[in-house]
């Protein structure tokens, strides 16, 4: 195996319920690797089955099928006070009966290490997460965000060879969210420790990841870089969960080396860059984002036509939905030059521009 | 490989379940050391008291090893000594009778005094709620013998009540209240009260007041608000309410003894008699275990009803 | 005109205040002659003769009432230590954990006490702690002790259970994570978080101990009165104020006993 490989499930599939007719796959053959000193990011809907990877990681529950392994070494079977894995829990599991530093120190001192050993990585930690004056107060005397620093301090205080984070920036509010989210990623990168974080939340995901996972019904469905799963999502779900997107359903008439030619439902017919493999005749789904498409009024020689039913102001986009004759709206969003908008009236025809480059083809 | 992969899914299978077999042992070892102390005195001895129930008496008091059903007939029959015709056992049998309806009587007046209290310390504000609900804690976990003493003074010939009344020239000879059937209901109700009123409250605690609203909003009265929307819904409250303290007063032995004078006896005391001067430990024994059979009813009665408006309230 | 001059209130139910009133006045009425009279000068608990304390240095003297309210707290300590020490792990083995065979049997005969009317438990133990005392001689406190013990378990139990049950698994889970073994994990996290509930658990049952009346009075011995027997038997007698005197000490036990316990429990987990 390679050395720079922190984390491996290999097909690791967890079922939860005591008899089989209650049973629930939580995960279904998951296998994903994380590399060493990676920011990475387990995004899914609730349920998907990310909080279960993360706790069999941690070795709060263990694997019905497959192996977890730390390094290269399969820990599949030990307990959780033996593995070098922390966990930020997400209401923080801080010990209430415990100061900040009592809790800061508490798994140093499981660890057997001395009281000064443990005083100092207590203080070098206060300090990393900036509550020094805090350090003797009580969990109920101090605020969500700092509630928040504490849990950090404390799981990061071991350190540990993986940081697991549960969802740690959902109790908090707008703001500080995006000051923590800017405070993980400084910590990822002064520890050097590799964070495995998990969120539903896909703005999240995206902002801080280095590479990014998405779940859905405990399988995986994508892994990558942010801008991969963004612009070139492998799954219909996948684009749909991350962003909005526009679906379109399409079919494959020719196909060559590197291009593609579709028609559409109104008969159009497009070509676009594709890679190979898509057979003649066969019924793809195309996703278009909103930002790359235009509203065009001069409409003839364009490929989607339709009217306009909706004009959303949103601050800096304005939001356009036109009727293109299927179940829901297409959506174009166009950004506010100058704040101001382009007025079109609502009913009139327009047409939809759209850089073939820009278009996703999704298999069903 | 694919073999080796077989073989630990299998033992990942078997650490779960070895982890829950861990748990279960864990569990029954932790309960171990106080089931014991519970079955040698308390659910044992009553094992042996069924066994005893059909043994034969002793000539003074106790028992002698022989076969009996003497003593669950004499519950209920009564058998002359001299010529054996079998009659009803009129004594027992108004015994029971009469601790039947004291505690009927005793779980009425609790109710309709205690429901208003539950409800208003319920409708207090959250600061002063917990005041109020102290003040009913305190004397529910206070001395029984001492607050059935404190009822026997202030209805006494000079006790506080006759004082007052003649005071007022309400009557001018003492009522004599004290060791009556009155005396007895009046100390069972004082001394049980709060076993009605905390469960009514706990009920009522999480009755949500929007409910009265909409009923106000949909033309209702005061009256049929209370009846058809607050009673309703703090039922299992007053269920368990009733039960608590119907079954304490039935059993009661206390009370009875210091407000009823020896005279007005309940069933408690007449099991004590039969352990004292009547020595028949075989009747004693059986009488016992008609009153817990009497109780069981009641609280399967409240088990069912229970789980009745918990499936209720479930869908 | 107005049917009412004061706005109408939503939560208020004729009637309802004026009965809650009189059931609280109800509660506690009755407690002040009792109170009162335990410092009277005179011989009686009818008349009064003025203020003293003579009641009381009357029961302090009484070799009687001494050895009885020592050998009721004694009593009361022991069984309460006892009992509190299997209910914390009773109430460890049933909480906060996957169902298993035999929990609702091990739930049921932990509130047995609770259930059975104590006449009838009081009975059976005077059979049986007959039956040992024919075949073993022994007439010691042992059966006074477990007998209390056996009682006041569900009391520990409550408290206990409740605490527990609104402790959340996450702490104890975070401890493993952090390296903490078991053991420590139980020694560090949840035997700390628990303590109020232990503590308001050893309280409860050891007033329901110093105050019982029935079961003590079938099981002990000769000779081995507690305060409430005492108490019991002198009433068949007639009645002078170190009744009173007695009692209100024992009130006052038991509302600073159930104070701290109101409080205790009131602290959230």
């Amino acid at each position: 195996m390679s050395d720079d490989v922190a984390v491996e499930a290999r097909g690791v599939s967890k079922i939860f319920g005591a008899s089989t007719d209650q049973e629930v796959r939580a995960l279904d053959h998951v296998s994903v690797s994380i590399a060493q000193n990676e920011f990475f990011t387990l995004l899914g809907p609730s349920g998907c089955g990310k909080t279960t990877l993360l706790r069999l990681i941690a070795g709060f529950e263990h694997p019905t099928d497959g192996a977890i392994l730390l390094e290269g070494k399969d820990i599949s079977a030990l307990p959780p006070f033996q593995r070098p894995v922390n966990t930020v829990f997400q209401n923080y599991a801080l010990f209430p009966h415990m100061t900040v530093a009592q809790n800061i120190g508490f798994g140093l001192e499981m660890q057997g290490q001395s009281k000064d050993e443990v005083a100092n990585t207590v203080g070098a930690m206060l300090v990393l997460v900036k509550m020094e004056n805090l350090k003797n107060r009580r969990i109920d005397q101090i605020s969500g965000g700092q509630q928040q620093r504490v849990a950090l301090a404390r799981a990061l205080a071991p350190r540990p060879k993986v940081l697991l984070l549960d969802e740690p920036l959902s109790a908090l509010d707008l703001k500080l969210r995006k000051e923590m989210q800017v405070e993980l990623k400084r910590l990822q990168h002064e520890t050097g420790i590799t964070f495995i974080f998990v969120t539903h939340d896909q703005e999240e995901a995206l902002t801080m990841s280095d590479r990014v996972a998405v779940m859905n019904e405990g399988r995986i469905l994508q892994v990558g870089a942010p801008h991969e799963i963004y612009n070139r999502p492998n799954d219909r779900f996948v684009a749909d969960f991350i962003g909005d997107t526009n679906f379109m359903p399409a079919e494959v008439i020719e196909h060559d080396e590197s291009e593609v030619r579709i028609r559409l439902p109104s008969g159009i017919e497009i070509t676009i860059p594709a890679p190979p493999g898509l057979p003649q005749g066969s019924e793809v789904t195309l996703a278009i984002r909103p930002e790359q498409a235009r509203i065009v009024t001069d409409a003839d020689a364009i490929s989607i036509q339709g009217s306009l039913t909706d004009e959303i102001y949103i601050g800096t986009d304005t939001q356009y939905r036109v009727d293109i004759g299927m179940t829901s709206p297409f959506v174009v969003r166009v950004q506010n030059a100058n704040g101001e908008r382009a007025r079109i009236p609502l009913g009139s025809r327009v047409g939809i521009a759209v850089d073939p480059r820009t278009i996703q083809i999704l298999q069903d | 490989m694919s073999a080796e992969q077989d073989s630990s899914t299998e033992s990942f299978e078997s650490l779960e379940a070895h982890a829950y077999q861990l748990e279960v042992r864990r569990n029954l070892l932790l309960s171990t050391p106080a089931l014991i102390v519970l079955f040698c005195a308390a659910s044992g001895p009553l094992l042996i008291m069924l066994v005893f129930s059909f043994l034969t008496p002793g000539d003074y008091g106790g028992i002698k090893w022989q076969f009996s059903t003497e003593a669950w007939f004499q519950v209920a029959f009564y058998r002359d000594i001299f010529d054996e015709t079998v009659s009803i056992a009129d004594a027992h049998l108004s015994i029971f009778w009469r601790s039947v309806k004291l505690s009927f009587l005793t779980t009425l007046v609790a109710f309709v005094l205690g429901f208003p209290t539950a409800y208003f310390i319920a409708t207090r504000s959250p600061e002063t709620r917990n005041l109020w609900l102290f003040l009913v804690t305190i004397p529910f976990w206070t001395n029984l013998l001492i607050r059935t003493f404190a009822i026997l003074e202030i209805i006494r010939n000079q006790g506080l009540v006759n004082n007052v009344l003649i005071a007022l020239g309400v009557i001018d000879q003492p009522l004599d209240m004290l060791y009556t059937d009155i005396a007895i209901l009046l100390g069972m109700t004082y001394v049980y009260i709060p076993l009605m009123i905390l469960p009514i409250y706990a009920s009522m605690e999480r009755f949500d007041f929007q409910l009265v609203e909409a009923a106000y909003d949909l033309y209702a009265t005061r009256w049929r608000v209370l009846v058809r929307v607050i009673v309703p819904l703090v039922k299992p409250g007053v269920i368990a309410g009733s039960i608590l303290v119907f079954v304490p007063s039935l059993g009661a032995y206390v009370t009875p003894r210091v407000l009823g004078g020896g005279k007005h006896l309940m069933i408690g005391n007449l099991i004590e008699l039969q352990f004292g001067q009547g020595r028949n430990w075989p009747l004693g024994a059986a009488l016992s275990l008609s009153l817990l059979v009497i109780v069981m009813v009641a609280l399967i009665f409240y088990v069912r009803s229970a789980q009745k408006e918990g499936g209720a309230h479930g869908h | 005109m107005a049917t009412s001059s004061r706005p109408f209130s939503i939560e208020r139910m004729p009637g309802f205040s004026l009965l809650a009133l009189t059931c609280f006045f109800a509660l506690y009425m009755p407690l002040a002659p009792l109170v009162v009279y335990s410092f009277n000068a005179g011989d009686n608990i009818a008349l009064w003769e003025g203020l003293s304390l003579r009641w009381y240095v009357a029961a302090w003297e009484n070799d009687l009432v001494q050895s009885a309210a020592i050998r009721s707290v004694v009593v009361a300590v022991i069984a309460s230590v006892v009992a509190t020490s299997l209910a914390t792990m009773v109430a460890l083995g049933t909480t906060r954990t996957r169902p298993y065979r035999g929990q609702t049997s091990i739930y049921a005969m932990v509130n047995q006490p609770l259930m059975v009317p104590e006449i009838v438990t009081a009975v059976a133990l005077l059979i049986f702690f007959a039956l040992i005392k024919e075949s073993t001689g022994y007439h010691g406190y042992a059966y006074l002790i477990s007998a209390h013990t056996a009682f006041c378990i569900p009391f520990a139990y409550l408290p206990i259970r409740a605490r527990l049950e609104g402790m959340d698994r996450v702490l104890e889970t975070a401890a493993a994570d952090l390296y903490a073994t078991p053991w420590r994990s139980f020694t560090r996290v949840t035997l700390p978080l628990l303590l109020p509930g232990i503590l308001a658990g050893a309280m409860l049952a050891f007033v329901i101990s110093l105050d019982d009346v029935v079961i003590t009075e079938f099981v002990k011995s000769a000779g081995q009165d507690t305060l409430p027997t005492y108490m019991l038997g002198q009433l068949r007698r007639t009645i002078t104020p170190e009744i009173n005197a007695i009692s209100t000490v024992l009130l006052g036990v038991s509302v600073v006993m159930v104070t701290i316990i109101f409080f205790l429990s009131r602290k959230k987990a």
